[in-house]
């Protein structure tokens, strides 16, 4: 997110999911396996195609939509900058910038022009493995596209350079004037229920609710007069500086709700080390997952059919989570929040949850006005300042959250870490269809049908290793080893594992690699070195 | 601008925008014509001919969920000629198809009995064969009980529509016909993906939830729209609760995002909720063993050792991990309970995982 918000100043999808269909003209993919990981949008992109929108996938995996695709480019891992370089080279060189745009909306056209100059469609097919004429083909089609909408997931962010990624996004989508009306936009899709919620929250070390800074005085001022206490002004840590102090042993205690850092960080050993290092651990928890294991105190968590509340969607949309039935540890989360803080001397006195937001909504303006009365039948997409606003399908109408749209010039940064002699297969992870994070593998049905990992491999080194579907194998990177069935598919290139993250008895984060974004600190997921042996 | 048409049905003048149906004309003021095989979001292929309506001047009666309105037209939407229609096409329709709806799982949520109920069909007039198919019960998700199909092919639309699947098509003829999988394979030998729009959408029982199998008749649920736990996309389904209990999840109709439309977590993954590994009390560890307690017990050792930790160390040695699947208001209070207890600004989430 932070790549977006140093753009446009401000980091979410732009546009909404239903201009998939209703708008979009042409829908440009980049690193999500939609259809998968966000299901039902992507069975709109699936319609949208089918309807006539041109659809473009950039993949290194045969990915489903890809065989819906008017253009699948079989992308090389970590080579998403000089892609996207490389495609405004070419609308640049031919003049199918969009100029009025350029000059109203954005600053720093020259920096970014002299940036791709050094991107040419040859040595940018030699760096990604996609053919000159495709880079042609595709920059021409977006380009000269009306309502064109780009979408990524983690295929972009979970990359070392993953903020440099997403700003290079967003410069083709500004240098073509798709911003800022229906049908267009970046829109990177968030991954869990409510990830974006517990961002607008304030749940990140630098913000309070409505991202206000904590080294903002008057924002610091605003939240101590309405909080009753002094708050420090110091940026917090991320989570993997959490892990890092922990194993430094400066950190000393954790709380940790509804995470299961250990089975989906990267490189897992660290973050277990981390944890036994702790002096003191509280996990609240619906079960007794690999993080649990690990605490002095565990406290029973209320699932999302036991309270209510909100989630807020990767569209900006907040919508209403209602209570089901009864909290199956007796109390809801809130509550026990609640309890918790009172005992340490600050006690709270909210009745519901609706009490909780309408104090959240009045120290935030982007949600000052979203009342869960408004939110009953279709929710409400933030900014919402006031009880009269619509909310905002779109964003960037007529200017961006900070004026105007800043391009960068960003060039080309290699993965951490690439296949060798030792450990000569490219590793990348993600998730499947049927899995989600967490939770999946208690439900009786899903697990019945999907147990274990299956990881893809190549026929041609299913041949090498003369393994077939079925088959295990054991799989081992410089941080650690585990072995899987592997299923022999032409979905991955030549060169590729691709695994997924979702299971106990062979868990991916063993492998990934150490490196992160020294922006977001997200880890480099999609690419690591491995080395696959029969056994 | 869209040209508005004019146009009359018993006896109401309505006004609606070129291209609209008879069937959605007749919806705007109030008049429901059935219908077994339209429904909202898919194409209409005029199958059933359950929503016959009398067109004055036209030659025989027509779809009205497939026949745009003309100017000046005048329809009779329950004329005796239609309801002779409607009448004849239920007695076709049940002639081959159990009438076990004291023990259908459907019942209640039924569009055929329902119809058949409003038109006085007791009993078919057309005695012949019956299908005799095994009822389908191999996948954890869905029962496939094809003698309870009419053959209205929402299950196919909805497939290749909706998801793009395009799992299921008809096959054979006349009586033979059936919707299936390529070569009758079962669901789970075929590439489907379990998203379930197709039970979402069926009128009668042939598809249901195995679920919820047993576990109660569709009037006793009281039904609880909320937003789906997994992924960012925000769709809207009803958890269906009997008795305290959750009994599963039913798309909720008209839904902003997803209308009907489900994955197969959404659908059919919720009964982690119920499972027995649930953790229903506090645990402490005691000598490397997690132990039970009480709340008091473990919010008390909680309470003493954040704050011993704190007190010795300062606030920068406690952090805390908020939770991407937890509700904004939970959120909201570990980041304040984070600031304002713990006094720092050492909070995350796995936004960033």
């Amino acid at each position: 997110m932070a790549g977006l918000a140093t753009t446009f100043g401000s980091g979410a999808m732009t546009n909404s999911i239903n201009e998939i269909t209703n708008d979009a003209q042409l829908l440009m993919l980049i690193g999500t396996n939609t259809t998968e990981a966000h299901p039902i949008i992507g069975y709109k992109m699936r319609q949208a195609a089918r309807r006539g929108a041109k659809l473009i996938v950039v993949d290194p995996r045969r990915i489903d939509l890809a065989e819906e695709a008017d253009y699948w480019l079989r992308i090389k891992p970590g080579t998403d900058i000089p892609f996207l370089n490389g495609l405004m080279h070419i609308i640049i060189n031919e003049d199918l910038h969009d100029k009025e745009f350029i000059e109203k909306r954005t600053e720093n056209f020259e920096l970014l022009k002299e940036t791709v100059k050094n991107y040419p469609p040859e040595y940018v097919s030699s760096l990604t493995g996609i053919s000159v004429e495709d880079l042609y083909a595709v920059a021409r089609l977006y380009a000269t596209t009306d309502r064109a909408m780009l979408f990524y997931t983690l295929g972009i962010t979970e990359h070392i350079c993953g903020t440099h990624n997403v700003m290079s996004v967003a410069n083709l989508a500004m240098l073509t004037g798709h911003l800022g009306r229906p049908g267009t936009g970046v829109n990177p899709i968030r991954g869990q229920n409510n990830v974006q919620g517990a961002c607008d929250m304030g749940a990140l070390p630098n913000v309070y609710s409505g991202y206000q800074k904590v080294t903002d005085p008057a924002a610091r001022a605003k939240f101590e007069k309405a909080w009753g206490v002094e708050l420090p002004g110091s940026n917090g840590l991320t989570i993997p500086d959490m892990f890092e102090k922990a194993h430094d042993g400066d950190v000393k205690a954790m709380y940790i709700l509804g995470e299961n850092p250990v089975l989906t960080d990267p490189n897992s050993n660290h973050i277990r080390a981390a944890l036994e290092n702790l002096e003191f651990l509280v996990v609240q928890e619906l079960f007794l997952t690999e993080t649990a294991e690990y605490a002095d105190v565990i406290l029973p968590a209320a699932s999302f059919a036991e309270t209510d509340g909100t989630f807020t969607s990767t569209e900006r949309r907040v919508q209403r989570v209602r209570k089901a039935i009864k909290p199956v540890p007796g109390q809801t989360n809130w509550q026990t929040l609640m309890a918790l803080s009172a005992r340490m001397g600050y006690p709270l006195s909210y009745r519901n949850p609706e009490e909780i937001w309408m104090e959240m909504a009045s120290l935030s303006p982007a949600l000052a006005g979203i009342t869960y009365e408004r939110l009953e039948e279709c929710g409400i997409q933030w900014p919402c300042p006031s009880c009269e606003h619509p909310g905002t399908p779109c964003l960037h109408g007529a200017t961006f959250s900070h004026g105007k749209g800043l391009f960068q010039g960003i060039d080309h940064i290699p993965p951490a870490e690439m296949p060798d002699e030792e450990y000569p297969f490219l590793l990348s992870t993600g998730r499947i269809l049927q899995h989600y994070n967490v939770t999946t593998p208690y439900s009786t049905g899903i697990q019945s049908l999907w147990s274990e990992e299956l990881s893809e491999l190549h026929p041609q080194d299913a041949a090498k290793l003369q393994v077939e579907t079925g088959d295990k194998v054991k799989v081992s990177s410089r941080r650690g080893e585990l072995t899987t069935k592997i299923k022999v598919t032409d979905r991955v290139p030549p060169g590729m594992i691709w695994m997924s993250f979702h299971y106990t008895a062979s868990p991916a984060n063993a492998l990934t690699s150490a490196g992160l974004d020294p922006i977001t600190k997200t880890g480099e997921y999609k690419v690591a070195a491995a080395k696959i042996e029969k056994i | 601008m869209i040209d508005l048409i004019k146009l009359y049905i018993n006896g109401k003048e309505v006004e609606v925008p070129a291209g609209t149906t008879i069937l959605k004309a007749a919806e705007q003021i109030g008049i429901d014509v059935p219908h077994l095989c339209f429904e909202e979001g898919l194409s209409s292929v005029g199958a059933c001919r359950l929503c016959v309506v009398e067109v004055k001047g036209a030659r025989s009666l027509v779809a009205s969920c497939a026949a745009a309105v003309a100017p000046g037209m005048v329809v009779e939407t329950h004329s005796p000629d239609v309801m002779e229609a409607r009448r004849t096409i239920l007695d076709l329709l049940i002639a081959n198809h159990p009438l076990d709806c004291l023990t259908c799982e459907k019942a209640g949520e039924c569009k055929l009995a329902d119809y058949c109920y409003e038109y006085g069909i007791k009993e078919t007039t057309f005695k012949g064969e019956k299908h005799a198919y095994p009822v389908e019960i191999t996948n954890p998700f869905i029962v496939r009980d094809m003698n309870k199909c009419i053959l209205c092919g929402k299950c196919v639309r909805a497939c290749a529509e909706v998801t793009g699947q395009n799992t299921l098509d008809f096959a054979y003829r006349g009586f033979n016909s059936m919707t299936t999988p390529a070569f009758e394979d079962e669901l789970v030998e075929s590439d489907c993906v379990f998203c379930g729009q197709c039970v979402s959408v069926c009128p009668t029982g042939a598809l249901t939830e195995k679920q919820m199998q047993g576990k109660g008749r569709r009037w006793d649920y009281e039904k609880v729209k909320t937003t789906c736990p997994f992924c960012g996309t925000g769709c809207n389904f009803d958890l269906c609760v009997k008795d305290g209990e959750l009994i599963g999840v039913t798309s909720h109709t008209g839904s902003v995002v997803n209308n009907k439309a489900l994955c197969v977590k959404g659908r059919f993954g919720w009964d982690f909720v119920k499972n027995e590994r649930r953790l229903t009390t506090p645990l402490i560890k005691k000598d490397g063993e997690f132990v039970s307690a009480s709340w008091d017990e473990a919010l008390e050792l909680i309470s003493s050792r954040l704050g011993e930790i704190k007190e010795k160390f300062g606030p920068n040695s406690f952090a805390a991990l908020s939770s991407a699947r937890c509700t904004n208001e939970e959120n909201y209070l570990v980041q304040k309970f984070t600031r304002t207890v713990m006094g720092t600004n050492n909070v995350d989430h796995c936004a960033r995982t």
